[in-house]
């Protein structure tokens, strides 16, 4: 359904100006609701007897005038957050290919019993996992939340991998194995190629989601960005820059995780360009994952 | 497993709250993603700018800082709400954008022949929209949505880390009660994750299989 237009006649004059009417009004009800929300926050507030200043009061602020307090974010924060999904994201590359071989293997004792892992692996929590990986394993919290992410990414990016796999037409697998090749031959020098430039955009909107994951580390204690914010800074300066601290860590998260989705979506517009694939919607991987494992079943059927 | 059989009633009581959990922001999450799916199509352009900018910001934000937010805070600006509630709060917000994305894509499924032959045979746009697109619309979005309730259970378990006793804050103070146990009880805390997440899953598998082949 690609815009409103079909469903209905062309708006007339007056269509279109109760549209516009409505739109401005709503508009300025938006505004209204966010400039309260701006002016609660920012009056002066009462507790226990004492006023304390305003949420945007520049003594709840002046802790981000001293470049100690950025480098300790940046070098603490920022590193922890970044070296723990760049870890983990190659480690769950690494995985998700190995297991999509794995699975998609033609004898059925690797193909089974890698199957059950996976729908397992997907069906816990993140944390539960990392939870289990600190205690039994007793690896320390970097490596509990880099393992536990791996594991549980590389198990989605191997069934995106595998998707990818079994969408193929048939006859690239033929024309690989008619020239000579070896089935893994074939497969890793025709049928992967081609699979893992389909599910760029997917497997680039998992990271996406593993980045985002990163900030559990703040449950089983790792030191990453919120950790460093929320924790030894808001102890260290004390409740009253608690606010304050939030709203950087909230604009720092998003700044990470927006290029990165954006860098998602002008991927899949280009690979969309130049193979006559369906084009993945890259900004939600479960949604694209059941698209291209329905392609899969589709083109696996007769 | 002795440990597992002796602290069944905790193990329940974590669940429960786990069900509670999904149950009440899944709901509260499948309305407030309606209105935003319904903004987002709507022709008044100001809804249709602040519903985009609600889904780019919303999903784009760690579970974490979301639920951070409710729980420490909500009550330093002066909330008087229950941890159970915030977490609510903070669950529902978090996943109505995904619910508001499966609507909108479950729409844009239809092929827009069936708008274009519903209204060459003369049907008016409740006609159109109500007997011919809402229809294919609706089971083209389950699948995605039962995807998007699976992926909820999970994340009622980052409640526990933010005072709430739900399964994982239930598995984490039995782990630490019983230090020579603790693999018997973190897998029975996955179980129960499982007993939720699998079977829903093989529903939506089954769906998706079903209706895709009838299309």
């Amino acid at each position: 359904m690609s815009g409103p237009s079909v469903l209905f006649d062309v708006p007339g004059p007056k269509a279109r100006r109760t549209s516009l009417i409505s739109s401005i009004v709503a508009g300025l009800l938006i505004l209204a609701g966010l400039g309260w929300i701006a002016l609660t926050l920012a009056a002066p507030r009462q507790s226990g007897g004492i006023t304390l200043p305003g949420f945007f009061d520049p003594t709840r602020w002046n802790i981000f005038a001293d470049p100690q307090v950025w480098s300790f974010i940046v070098f603490q924060g920022v590193v922890g957050t970044l070296s723990a999904a760049l870890t983990a994201s190659v480690f769950a590359l690494i995985l998700g290919v190995v297991l999509s071989l794995l699975r998609s293997s033609e004898t059925a004792w690797i193909r089974v019993p890698i199957a059950v892992v996976l729908e397992f692996v997907r069906g816990m929590p993140v944390l539960l996992m990392m939870l289990f990986i600190l205690l039994v394993l007793n690896t320390g919290a970097f490596w509990a939340v880099v393992a536990a992410l791996s594991l549980y990414n590389g198990a989605l990016i191997g069934e995106a991998l595998r998707a990818g796999l079994a969408s193929l037409p048939r006859g690239q697998r033929e024309a690989g194995l008619s020239l000579g090749m070896r089935p893994l031959q074939s497969k890793m020098l025709v049928e992967f190629p081609q699979a893992f430039r389909q599910m760029l955009p997917i497997i680039v909107a998992q990271l996406v989601v593993l980045l985002k994951d990163t900030s559990l580390g703040f449950i089983v204690g790792y030191t990453e960005l919120l950790r460093v914010d929320m924790n030894n800074l808001g102890s260290f300066y004390g409740n009253r820059y608690l606010f304050s601290l939030f709203v950087i860590t909230l604009a720092l998260y998003l700044t990470m995780n927006l290029s990165l989705s954006w860098f998602a979506r002008w991927l899949s517009k280009r690979t969309a360009s130049k193979s006559s694939g369906k084009r993945l919607d890259p900004t939600d991987p479960g949604q694209a994952m059941l698209e291209a494992a329905a392609a899969a079943r589709q083109s696996a059927a007769p | 497993m002795d440990a597992v059989i002796e602290n069944l009633p905790t193990y329940w009581r974590g669940f429960s709250m786990t069900l509670l959990l999904l149950g009440v922001s899944g709901i509260s999450a499948l309305v407030i993603g309606t209105i935003i799916a319904a903004m987002r199509i709507s022709p008044v352009a100001s809804l249709r700018a602040f519903a985009t900018v609600y889904t780019e910001l919303v999903r784009n934000t760690p579970l974490t800082l979301v639920l951070l937010f409710c729980a420490i805070i909500l009550p330093y600006l002066g909330s008087r709400l229950e941890y159970q509630v915030a977490a609510m709060i903070g669950l529902s917000v978090y996943t109505s954008p995904f619910v508001a994305e499966a609507l909108r894509s479950g729409i844009n499924g239809v092929p827009v022949g069936q708008a274009e032959a519903a209204r060459s045979v003369g049907l008016g746009f409740g006609q159109t929209v109500g007997m011919i697109v809402l229809p294919q619309a609706f089971r083209m979005t389950i699948p995605p949505l039962i995807n998007v309730f699976i992926a909820l259970t999970k994340n009622t378990s980052v409640a526990g880390g933010f005072f709430v006793f739900e399964l994982f804050a239930a598995g984490r103070e039995l782990a630490n009660a019983n230090g020579d146990a603790v693999i018997a009880i973190l897998l029975g805390v996955a179980t129960l994750y499982l007993v939720i997440t699998v079977p829903l899953g093989v529903i939506a598998g089954q769906l998706e299989r079903k209706w895709v082949v009838q299309r």
